[in-house]
């Protein structure tokens, strides 16, 4: 957790630029002509109903699947790179980060060892050292667990340091996720639902980490989130999507007060009382 | 006006190898009401819902259901006797139709006419399936997955439905329409659930009775309506705050359950 990341290019400069982008499944347009910039150092956040296309941009920037059309360009630290033509082993060491919405660690490790797996995109030792053990092999290993162990107290994640994946809750999984994702050590991070299974203490935890993950780890956060209160308090700019194409984007209060936006995602979601069984 | 008793838990106490999930759980279920259990990730809120459909045995303390103790039998026999288990994640058979996935529902019944007519009402709920019914259950959004794993328990016919976490994952719009679904199930077919979610404003809204889980322990029940007017409740589960619960307080305040 050291310092701010400076001179990797100012605040504000274009992080991640998506034009046109755009991908059919089967018939169905799930993503239609989608353009949006994220700036570096922002929380940019994607809202919009189930089925509008957010975990799909998420995979064609991550690059599990290829767009159809449109482009996404990324500044890494060599320079400006075209994503969209890279392969997707290449994308974690571009300095790209994500977290999957239905959880996708090693459930038969334990913590320790999925958030040490994040790290390998940093490891510094080599085949023969790896054989022979050398002390520089040694010494890489350490640094690589002290690494592991700064995000571990930076997620207060301790008391589940050793415990297996596949025993832990949801909401924890979640965490150990993000964890993973934060021992790339990437300059984007996408987060696909941090809240989801979190409790509003909980969330209000996910809060302050995202705010620490941006002020003082340097990251760009890329974040797709339906619980509307985490989507204000963290985000700088909302983009909402329906059905592949964008719906509106602005500041959250914008977003929320769009007409479109509470027809096709908020809906009647705030009337809980109406739920209540008749005296 | 008094509701008999379906479900009651004694005591029970559950671990996962040396680590305790549930330390004397004590709660009753009455029947065609809605019960809730709230608490944060860990307390042990799915461990509860898994001793009672069968999947985890308990080291103590037992399951009593319709004045039958149904403590460590075997699950397929307890859905049998009408008691089904909606999981977290939906877990729904991914390369199975919709169709094929709501048969799998009805998999202990033998009426097939009323199978039939359970398919109808199920589509009745919830349109969007049968415009998928031919289609793999994998290729469903999330929404719509929870809306089958909801839909192929129903299938079964259930006296008693434990849902866990049916708004895991949804939009805002989506967990309203899915829960104003659990209440039209609960009131239009008598269906008792037991509702385990995060979403605690929905849940003590939806939800007739509550009981409140920390560390494996109920530390706090009564009514939903008079749970909703404590101040704990409003603050760590309800988050009346819009600038969350905390605000920009870091350190969590200990819970005393005034």
């Amino acid at each position: 957790m050291s310092s701010k990341r400076d001179g990797k290019g100012g605040a504000g400069e274009v992080l991640l630029s998506v034009r046109n982008l755009g991908v059919v499944f089967g018939g169905l347009r799930a993503v239609d002509d989608v353009s949006f910039d994220v700036r570096r150092g922002e929380v940019f956040t994607l809202i919009g109903p189930n089925g509008a296309g957010k975990t799909t941009v998420f995979n064609l920037i991550s690059r599990i699947y290829q767009p159809g059309s449109g482009e996404i360009r990324y500044q890494a630290e060599g320079g400006e790179v075209l994503l969209t033509a890279q392969p997707p082993h290449k994308v974690a060491a571009l300095g790209i980060a994500r977290t999957f919405q239905n959880i996708e660690l090693f459930e038969h490790a334990s913590v320790l060892r999925n958030l040490l797996i994040g790290h390998h995109t940093h490891r510094e030792s080599h085949f023969w050292g790896e054989l022979l053990f050398t002390p520089a092999t040694r010494r890489a290993e350490r640094r690589a667990r002290e690494a592991v162990e700064r995000i571990i107290d930076f997620l207060e994640l301790q008391k589940y340091r050793d415990l297996m994946v596949s025993g832990l809750p949801y909401g924890v999984r979640k965490v150990v996720e993000l964890g993973r994702a934060l021992c790339a050590r990437p300059d984007l991070l996408l987060l696909d639902e941090p809240s989801s299974g979190l409790n509003v203490e909980e969330t209000d935890d996910m809060a302050f980490w995202i705010h620490d993950i941006v002020r003082e780890l340097g990251i760009t956060v890329l974040m797709v989130e339906h619980d509307m209160r985490l989507v204000s308090r963290v985000s700088d700019r909302v983009l909402a999507l329906n059905q592949g194409q964008v719906l509106v984007s602005g500041t959250p209060t914008q977003v929320q007060a769009s007409a479109a936006v509470v027809e096709a995602y908020l809906g009647s979601a705030e009337d809980v009382v109406s739920l209540r069984r008749p005296a | 006006m008094t509701h008999e008793v379906v479900l009651e838990l004694l005591n029970v106490e559950a671990a996962y190898g040396p680590v305790r999930a549930l330390r004397g759980v004590s709660l009753q279920v009455r029947q065609g009401r809605i019960a809730t259990v709230l608490g944060s990730n860990g307390a042990g809120k799915t461990t509860i819902l898994r001793t009672i459909s069968g999947i985890v045995d308990p080291r103590k303390g037992s399951v009593i259901y319709k004045g039958q103790d149904i403590t460590a039998r075997d699950p397929a026999w307890i859905v049998r006797q009408g008691l089904v288990h909606v999981p977290e994640g939906r877990e729904v058979f991914p390369l199975l139709s919709v169709r094929e996935n709501l048969l799998m529902g009805a998999y202990t019944r033998s009426d097939r006419d009323a199978v039939a007519r359970d398919m109808e009402q199920v589509y009745a709920y919830f349109p969007i399936l049968k415009e998928r019914a031919g289609q793999d259950a994998g290729l469903l959004s999330g929404g719509q997955q929870q809306m089958l794993a909801i839909s192929r328990a129903l299938m079964a016919r259930p006296v008693l439905m434990l849902l866990d976490e049916p708004s895991l994952g949804l939009s805002p719009l989506l967990t309203r329409e899915i829960f104003e679904i659990i209440v039209r199930i609960n009131r239009e077919r008598g269906t008792t659930i037991l509702l385990v979610e995060q979403n605690a404003n929905m849940a003590l809204n939806a939800a007739d009775d509550g009981y409140v889980l920390e560390n494996g322990r109920i530390v706090m029940e009564d009514t939903c309506a008079a749970l909703r007017e404590k101040e704990d409740i409003k603050e760590f589960y309800l988050g009346m705050k819009d600038a969350g619960v905390r605000g920009e307080r870091r350190w969590k305040k200990r819970k005393t359950w005034r």
